[in-house]
């Protein structure tokens, strides 16, 4: 590191000890992900490294808790719960979040700061209550216990995350880019899908993908809503975590951390692929 | 003067308007499926819940005959003949619907033991065959013979209630109608809301002492480094909270890894190991860091539009670097800190998972009773109050959010 001649011997050790201190705080932050990645490979059913694992000793490792998910049917049971949960809703989160958003960012929209913020609670009301709230409502119409019902609550959660992505991604769209499509004889429905539809797309993607994460990762909703037979992943490490926590748990929360670093790449891949597209309009 | 006209002979303000009006409610179309969509399947039935804490038809509505009489009783004589009558012939249709239990379980929650009285009545009025029903009730149970256990029936007999409020805040309503204290035993709220506040507070304040550096160094180093560093933030982020609550019980318990560590390092001996989680440390150590996300982002966001050149200026007019940092740059980012501040309290107040699962009995949040209430002791109406209570101080916050730093301002990763 070069300082300034002008940085004494003071600024000097202010400046070091602040690097450190950002480095605990980085290191506060990925440790705890990072450090049950090799303990899931753990051979001894315990939560802490073995001697053997601290001297890289290949016989302390193992992949029986991986094979220990394989064979437990339950686990499977409840990833396909989670994953069709996840998807159904995140398709009904993106394409009302989408409409929504479109109509939102138009300048003639009435009442919008009052509709934004009806759209937005869904983000901001303690799970809890909304958990209790639906709990009621899906039991009074016969959709509780049931994936139907599953899939409508985490769908509500969701959109808030497409409505703020995509009408983050239409704040800086060019209207003139429709205005030119129409006055070159295009119809709207042919503007939508050529001109302003592949302008959104990342921000509808990366919403998307929020509302995927959302219920993918959600435990509360469905701690009320779902009956043993709609438990999912969080609800399955839920009853481990309460009731016999194995180092199974370890191998389920890696590969869920292996699933959260391929969303990530793809959203931060698409955000900089946006921000490249809106750079081309002038703004 | 005439106004101007479009080419078909309209006024063209009449045109305009009508225009206009055609594109709202283009716009508004293309909201309403959303919006009707949360208004009936998310805010009607949270409004509907809330309508719990103050609807008490147990009573009311099994016992219709004798609430009315007791409507015009004085309070201060054990009620007429009558009125004994009344509550037996009704406690025994009552048990014909099968509405017993749920009537004594309401008593119950108001004054306790009154759910064994219930239940012994209705067994013995059955086999009962006189006439004097007065006579006969005090000899059942004891306690109908006295003033106190009529003006609780009276007053749970309400249609509309404020009664869960009242225990929500730790507060009855006496035998004399007067509002006091709850017995201390039972006093809980009160102190479970302060702890609520007082974790929110700790973990806000921690959040933005451990964000602020970072946030500043973020925005300060050459972007390609930086957005390395902000993965490190992300990451967190977008890894799923039962997966990073998991890793705090590994890493904290008793045999867990920072406990090893710090044997290993001679800190502590082996029988020293520290209790850090299932108590409220726990709870506090995994909400700072799965909560510090929500403030490093929006610190960031504000830093990276503050130009370096101010500080300059202060510097190259005589301020030590101290004084320009917090005379010139500290000032420029209170959005920022106004952002993540509510941010991290508006979610950690409603925290519900972590303090369940890491929290033991001192890291318990008021989440976790309403959850309680809820699903094991199955008092739904204190539930709700508690709730409402939540809801509105969460609410507060949203729009004070919303005043100041406005919901569209709102980013995400």
């Amino acid at each position: 590191m070069v300082f300034p001649p002008y940085v004494g011997m003071g600024g000097k050790i202010a400046h070091y000890s602040f690097i450190i201190f950002c480095g605990f705080v980085f290191i506060f932050l990925i440790a705890p992900i990072l450090v049950i990645i090799p303990l899931s490979f753990n051979a001894e059913p315990y939560f802490t490294f073995t001697e053997g694992m601290i001297a890289l000793e290949p016989e302390a490792y193992s992949t029986r808790w991986y094979a220990d998910i394989a064979k437990n049917p339950q686990w499977a049971f409840s990833a396909a719960n989670s994953i069709i949960v996840a998807i159904c809703s995140t398709f009904l989160a993106t394409l009302l979040g989408t409409l929504a958003a479109l109509g939102l960012s138009q300048s003639h929209m009435p009442y919008k700061s009052a509709v934004m913020g009806v759209l937005i609670s869904p983000m901001i009301v303690p799970l809890i209550i909304s958990a209790a709230g639906m709990f009621f409502f899906y039991s009074n119409i016969g959709l509780a216990q049931t994936l139907p019902g599953l899939i409508l609550a985490h769908a509500v959660l969701g959109t808030p995350f497409v409505v703020i992505t995509v009408t983050a991604t239409l704040t800086g769209f060019d209207h003139s880019l429709t205005r030119a499509s129409q006055s070159l004889g295009a119809d709207s429905r042919k503007t939508f899908f050529k001109i302003q539809m592949p302008l959104i797309l990342p921000g509808v993607i990366s919403g998307a993908l929020f509302a995927f994460i959302t219920s993918f990762d959600e435990v509360v909703i469905v701690f009320f809503l779902a009956g043993f037979e709609q438990r999912t992943i969080p609800r399955q490490m839920w009853a481990g975590i309460r009731e016999q926590i194995s180092p199974t748990i370890l191998a389920v929360a890696t590969i869920l951390v292996v699933v959260s670093i391929l969303l990530l790449t793809t959203v931060e891949f698409l955000r900089r692929r946006s921000e490249k597209l809106r750079g081309i309009s002038p703004s | 003067m005439t106004s101007i006209l479009t080419a078909d002979g309209i006024p063209l303000k009449d045109s305009l308007r009508k225009a206009e009006r055609g594109r709202r409610a283009k716009a508004f179309l293309l909201v309403a499926p959303l919006l009707l969509f949360v208004l009936i399947s998310f805010v009607f039935p949270i409004f509907e819940m809330l309508f719990r804490s103050v609807d008490n038809p147990v009573v009311a509505n099994n016992l219709p005959l004798t609430i009315e009489k007791l409507e015009k009783w004085d309070g201060t004589n054990l009620p007429d003949q009558e009125t004994f009558s009344l509550v037996a012939k009704e406690l025994l249709i009552a048990r014909e619907n099968s509405k017993v239990g749920k009537i004594a379980a309401r008593l119950n929650f108001e004054s306790g033991g009154m759910r064994s009285m219930i239940n012994k009545t209705v067994r013995k009025v059955r086999k009962y065959k006189g006439n004097d029903y007065k006579k006969a009730l005090i000899q059942f149970d004891k306690r109908w013979g006295k003033v106190v256990t009529w003006k609780v029936i009276k007053r749970i007999g309400q249609r509309y209630t404020g009664v869960q409020y009242l225990a929500a805040l730790d507060l009855k309503v006496n035998a004399d109608n007067t509002i006091g204290l709850q017995s201390e035993d039972r006093r809980i709220y009160v102190k479970i809301f302060l702890r609520t506040i007082w974790v929110s507070v700790l973990v806000t304040i921690f959040c933005l002492i451990l964000a602020y550096p970072v946030s500043f160094l973020l925005a300060t180093l050459p972007l390609r480094i930086s957005n390395l560093l902000l993965i490190m933030v992300l990451l967190p982020f977008w890894t799923s909270l039962l997966v990073r609550t998991t890793s705090w019980i590994v890493l904290l318990q008793r045999n867990g890894v920072v406990n090893d560590i710090l044997v290993a390092l001679n800190i502590i001996s082996e029988d020293g190991r520290i209790q850090m989680i299932y108590n409220q440390t726990g709870t506090l150590v995994a909400m700072t860091q799965i909560l510090l996300p929500f403030m490093i982002l929006p610190l960031y966001s504000v830093m990276k539009t503050i130009s370096p050149s101010y500080m300059r200026a202060a510097r190259s007019l005589g301020a030590s670097p101290l004084t320009a940092f917090v005379r010139v740059y500290m000032p420029q980012t209170t959005p920022g800190i106004g952002a993540g501040c509510l941010l991290v309290f508006i979610l950690s107040i409603g925290y519900y998972i972590t303090p369940a699962l890491v929290g033991g009995r001192s890291g318990q949040l008021i989440s976790n009773f309403i959850a309680y209430h809820m699903k094991s002791s199955l008092n739904w109406g204190l539930a709700a109050a508690l709730g409402t209570i939540l809801l509105v101080a969460v609410l507060v916050l949203y729009w004070l959010y919303n005043k100041i730093i406005g919901i569209d301002k709102m980013k995400l990763g």
